[in-house]
């Protein structure tokens, strides 16, 4: 009987963590692959993963949030995709949300403009950087969550993204002097 | 503002969140069940195998109750899906979420 019990708790906390969860995973996907169809893909694969390993991870979780487990199933998985496919990762500019907006007043154009050098920075950033900068600002990660879905310390963490946003800086103030 | 906080201001508009197509968690819902239902063909064979000894007759009813519980679940998940989308709300959605959980459990008990 307890073991009935047991079984329907994972499956109740399995639905949860997926509900929970599903956009994170898209929104992961989506940056890491640039297009809809693989980012499909890849999050389909990587709930697949976690369902079959779920109940050790939350063995393992201590009670700790099981997000950057799930983001890490994704980076591993994305990262598969790219050596098998030998694809580099592309960022489709079309739909970030302030590129389509239907209007364009002038503020909306310049700052559509900032936002694409914003994302072209991103995609030429090394896949640490980027990875790191998908967590926190897609996703909303704090810098403890990217440390263990990166496998770092948060410390080694927190230098991670203050490089990258020095980094991003530093090329959009260099297209701004040419 | 300072250099920084434009460029992550620029980040949050950047890197929005991305909803996921409806489609894909109706697909991953049936990947699941897929996975379910594989589960409890691997289970029948063993509990057919396992019903021959007497010995094991109190296990294996325990392993059946278990697999039925799991399906159940997963069915519950689907159900819910379903009423999401076909926008139905109160008592009326839970009245449905119901009926469908009971017509999924009755047709997997039926196989």
């Amino acid at each position: 009987m307890a073991e009935v019990v047991d079984k329907q708790r994972l499956d109740r906390d399995f639905s949860e963590l997926y509900r929970a969860h599903l956009r994170d995973v898209y929104s992961y996907s989506y940056y890491r692959v640039g297009n809809h169809h693989d980012a499909e893909d890849l999050t389909e694969q990587t709930f697949l993963q976690a369902y079959r390993h779920f109940e050790r991870a939350q063995r393992e979780s201590d009670g700790r949030p099981l997000r950057p487990w799930l983001i890490r199933i994704a980076h591993n998985l994305a990262a598969n995709y790219y050596r098998d496919r030998s694809r580099k990762p592309q960022t489709n500019l079309e739909d970030a949300a302030i590129l389509s907006a239907p209007i364009a007043t002038e503020q909306v154009v310049e700052e559509r403009e900032e936002v694409k050098e914003v994302l072209e920075g991103v995609s030429k950033l090394p896949d640490d950087r980027r990875e790191a900068l998908i967590m926190r600002f897609a996703l909303g990660m704090d810098n403890r969550e990217i440390a263990r879905a990166m496998g770092r310390s948060e410390g080694a963490t927190k230098v991670l993204i203050h490089r990258a946003i020095k980094q991003l800086e530093q090329g959009l103030e260099e297209r701004a002097n040419e | 503002m300072s250099d920084v906080e434009r460029v992550e201001r620029l980040l949050r508009s950047a890197l929005m969140p991305v909803e996921p197509p409806e489609l894909l968690s109706d697909r991953l819902e049936r990947s699941f069940s897929e996975l379910t239902e594989a589960a409890a063909e691997e289970l029948a064979d063993w509990e057919l195998a396992a019903m021959r000894d007497p010995r094991n007759w109190v296990p294996t009813a325990a392993a059946i109750v278990v697999g039925t519980a799991a399906a159940g679940g997963l069915v519950l998940v689907r159900a819910r899906q379903q009423q999401r989308k076909r926008n139905v709300t109160g008592l009326r959605a839970l009245e449905k979420g119901m009926r469908d959980v009971a017509s999924d459990l009755e047709k997997r008990l039926r196989r």
